[in-house]
C-alpha cells in the first residue's frame, strides 16, 4: 500500500514537470507580452514580469500598425470570428448529414462517393489554391468572407463526413428503424434520433474543424487582403512588417489572440 | 380477404433466395409465430411486412390495403426490436410518446394515452428516466408500451425475449400472451425458440430455407408435423426417428423396428391411408420422447439399458442407445429408474409418425 502510494507520487510529480515543460513557451509567451520593452532588452526571458504592463495587449488590439491602417488586430480577430463560426457549424452539420446518408440510407455506390469524399482529404491546400480562386471569382466571392466559408466548408467536408460516417456506422440501426415505424421521416430521424446522440463525435469534430479553420492561414492569405484578413494573415504581416525596433510585447500578445482561443480545447 | 395476406412474397439478394414465394394468411385479433432456425428469412419476412425492407415479389395486403408502395412510417404498425431500441436520449414517456408526437396526435390525447399505456404496463412510475436507468424487463415492457400506445392495425415483434434471463423471458412471454388477450390485437412474432412458439401462437408458420414448410395451430404443428424438418425443430427434446419396416397382418400393419437387436414388432393402431404402398419397404419411424414408455406389458416391449437420467422435476429424460443411436425417453421422475440399469419399454404405435425415407413426409400427407 504505501509503495503504491509513493509510486503514484513520483509519477504525478515526473507528469507535473513534463507538462511544465511542454508549456514553457507558451508561458515564456505569455509573460513577454506582460513586459515593458526595456524589461524584456534588460531581462532574463524566463523570468516574469517586475511591472505587470498590458499596454503591449492594448497596442496589439487596437493601435499596432498593420501594412498602413494602424487599427491593431481587432478588426481580423472579427474577420476570423464572422466566418470560422459559420464555417465550422455548416461542415460540422454537413459532415453529420452526410454520414447519416452513407450509413443510414445507403444507396447504390455509397461506398464510392464515400471513398471520394475521403480521397478529398488527401489533397494538398496547394493544389486547389488556383482552381478555388478561380471559382471564387467567378461567383464573386473573392476577397469576402462568404468566400472563404465555402472553401473552408468545402475542404472540411471530407474530414467531418469521415468522422460521422465512421461514428454513425457502429449506431444502432435499429433505432433508425424504431423511428420510421414510429412515423419519423428522413430529417426527423436526424434530428430527432442521431443528433442528440451524436455529443462526443460532434464535439470532436467542432474542435477538429475549429483548430483547422481559425489556424488557416494560406487560404486567408490567397482569397483575401487587406481589411478582410483574418487574424492569422494579420499576425503575420504584425510580426513580419514592423520597421525598427522589434516589439516583442506587441507579438506575443497579438499571438495570444490565436493560441488562447484553442486553450484547453484540443484534449476534447 | 384475410386480414393481412402475404401473397407470393420473394426477397432476393442477387443470386441469393432469402425468401421463396411466401403465402400466409392472418386473421384479424390472432396471433402468429413465425419460427426457424437462424437464417431461414423470417426476420427478413418480418422487415418486409413492417415496410422497412422491400420484397423483390409477390404483394402484402393489410386490412384490404395494398402495403407494396408505402414506407414503414405509413403503414400503421408498430414493431419491438430484439434490442428494444428504445431512443436514448428520451425519457420513458418521451420514447412512448414519439411515435404519436410523429403523428401529430393533440397534446391532450397523447398524455391521456400515455396515462392508460403505463398502467396497463406497470411503468407509470418509471416515466421520467431514460432507457440507461432501467432493466431489461422494464425496457422490455416500455419498448412494449411504444407498439401499444399507437393503437396500430398489426404488432410485430421481433425476438423480444432473447434478451432476457430465463426467469423474466417467462414472465414477459406470459405478459405478451395476457395482453393479446386482453387488447384482442393482431400479432406476427418471429423467434427461433420453439417453446415460445408453441405457448404464444395460435398459429405457427415453420419456415426453413426461405420457405414456409407447415401452417397450423401449435397442436397440428406437434402432433401432425408435415415432414422431418418441422417435427424435428418443434418439440424439445426432439423427436427420435428410428428405421422401420412395414408388413401387413391381416387387415392391420405391423412396424418391424430395426434399430433393436432383436426386431420388435409393433401394431399400427391408425395406419395412414399411404402405407399400402411401403408394405415390404422402410419407413422412418418418429417417436416423440413420450411416444416410449416404461411398461412391463403390451406385445411391443423390448428391453435396453438405461445410459443417463436427466431429472428436469417431475419428468426425466432418459437416454438409450438403439444401434449406436441416442433414443430419449420421456417418463414420470422415479427413484427406482438408474443408470446402467436395463427396463422394459414400449412404443405407443398411436403417437407414432410414419415419414418417407426419400422425401422425408409425413405419410399422412402423402396422397
Amino acid at each position: 500500500m504505501g509503495t503504491r502510494i509513493f509510486f503514484r507520487f513520483f509519477l504525478y510529480l515526473l507528469l507535473s514537470l513534463l507538462a511544465l515543460v511542454y508549456l514553457i513557451p507558451l508561458l515564456v509567451m505569455l509573460s513577454t507580452s506582460f513586459k515593458s520593452i526595456e524589461e524584456i532588452r534588460s531581462g532574463n526571458i524566463m523570468q516574469l514580469p517586475m511591472v505587470w504592463d498590458v499596454s503591449g495587449w492594448e497596442k496589439a488590439w487596437s493601435t499596432a500598425c498593420i501594412g498602413i491602417s494602424c487599427l491593431g488586430v481587432h478588426n481580423y480577430f472579427l474577420n476570423s470570428v464572422k466566418f470560422v463560426i459559420p464555417a465550422v457549424l455548416l461542415s460540422t452539420l454537413m459532415g453529420a448529414l452526410n454520414g447519416y446518408v452513407l450509413t443510414q440510407w445507403k444507396f447504390k455506390g455509397s461506398n464510392y462517393w464515400f471513398g471520394m469524399m475521403l480521397f478529398g482529404c488527401f489533397i494538398p491546400f496547394q493544389a486547389v489554391l488556383i482552381p478555388a480562386a478561380t471559382v471564387l471569382g467567378k461567383l464573386g466571392l473573392s476577397d469576402n468572407v462568404g468566400g472563404l466559408i465555402l472553401v473552408h466548408v468545402a475542404y472540411g467536408l471530407g474530414f467531418t463526413t469521415l468522422f460521422f460516417r465512421n461514428y454513425y456506422s457502429v449506431f444502432p440501426s435499429e433505432l433508425v428503424s424504431a423511428g420510421k415505424m414510429d412515423g419519423a421521416g428522413f430529417f426527423r430521424i436526424f434530428t430527432r434520433i442521431l443528433l442528440p446522440n451524436s455529443g462526443p463525435i460532434l464535439v470532436i469534430t467542432i474542435i477538429w474543424q475549429f483548430t483547422n479553420v481559425w489556424n488557416d492561414f494560406l487560404f486567408g492569405a490567397s482569397f483575401t487582403s487587406g481589411m478582410n484578413s483574418p487574424i492569422t494573415v494579420a499576425l503575420n504581416n504584425l510580426v513580419n512588417s514592423t520597421t525598427g525596433a522589434k516589439e516583442y510585447n506587441v507579438d506575443m500578445a497579438g499571438k495570444y489572440f490565436i493560441r488562447g482561443l484553442l486553450a484547453g480545447s484540443v484534449k476534447g | 380477404m384475410s386480414f393481412l395476406k402475404i401473397d407470393g412474397v420473394s426477397k432476393n439478394f442477387g443470386k441469393t433466395h432469402i425468401l421463396k414465394n411466401i403465402q400466409l394468411d392472418l386473421e384479424k385479433g390472432s396471433f402468429l409465430v413465425l419460427v426457424g432456425p437462424s437464417g431461414c428469412g423470417k426476420t427478413t419476412l418480418l422487415n418486409i411486412i413492417s415496410g422497412l425492407e422491400k420484397e423483390s415479389s409477390g404483394n402484402i395486403f393489410l386490412n384490404g390495403k395494398k402495403m407494396n408502395d408505402l414506407p414503414a412510417a405509413k403503414r400503421d404498425i408498430a414493431m419491438v426490436f430484439q434490442s428494444y431500441a428504445l431512443y436514448p436520449n428520451m425519457t420513458v414517456a418521451e420514447n412512448i410518446t414519439f411515435g404519436l408526437e410523429m403523428r401529430k396526435v393533440p397534446k391532450g390525447i397523447i398524455a391521456q394515452k400515455l396515462r392508460e399505456v403505463s398502467l396497463v404496463l406497470k411503468i407509470d412510475h418509471l416515466l421520467k428516466r431514460k432507457p440507461a436507468q432501467l432493466s431489461g424487463g422494464q425496457r422490455q415492457r416500455v419498448a412494449m408500451g411504444r407498439a401499444i400506445v399507437r393503437d396500430p392495425l398489426l404488432f410485430l415483434f421481433d425476438e423480444p425475449l432473447s434478451n432476457l434471463d430465463a426467469k423474466l423471458r417467462l414472465d414477459m412471454r406470459m405478459e405478451i400472451k395476457k395482453l393479446h388477450k386482453n387488447l384482442n390485437v393482431t400479432v406476427v412474432y418471429v423467434t427461433h425458440d420453439q417453446v415460445e412458439a408453441m405457448t404464444l401462437a395460435d398459429q405457427i408458420a415453420v419456415m426453413n430455407g426461405g420457405e414456409v414448410e407447415q401452417v397450423g395451430s401449435p397442436f397440428d404443428i406437434y402432433y401432425n408435423p408435415i415432414n422431418m424438418f418441422t417435427s424435428s425443430f418443434m418439440g424439445s427434446p426432439s423427436m427420435n426417428y428410428l428405421r422401420a419396416g412395414v408388413e401387413k397382418v391381416g387387415s392391420g400393419y405391423k412396424l418391424m423396428v430395426m434399430d433393436l437387436e432383436n426386431q420388435v414388432e409393433c401394431p399400427l393402431s391408425n395406419p395412414p391411408s399411404a402405407i399400402d404402398q411401403y408394405i415390404g419397404k422402410e419407413i422412418i419411424l418418429g417417436l416423440r420422447p413420450e411416444a416410449i414408455l416404461l411398461k412391463k406389458m403390451e406385445t411391443a416391449s423390448f428391453q435396453k439399458k438405461v445410459e443417463v437420467v436427466e431429472m428436469t422435476g417431475a419428468e426425466s429424460y432418459l437416454l438409450l442407445l438403439m444401434d449406436k443411436k441416442e433414443v430419449l425417453v420421456k417418463v414420470e421422475t422415479s427413484e427406482s429408474i438408474q443408470p446402467n440399469q436395463s427396463y422394459d419399454f414400449y412404443i405407443d404405435s398411436s403417437r407414432a409418425v410414419l415419414f418417407d425415407p426419400v422425401s422425408q413426409k409425413n405419410l399422412k400427407a402423402m396422397a
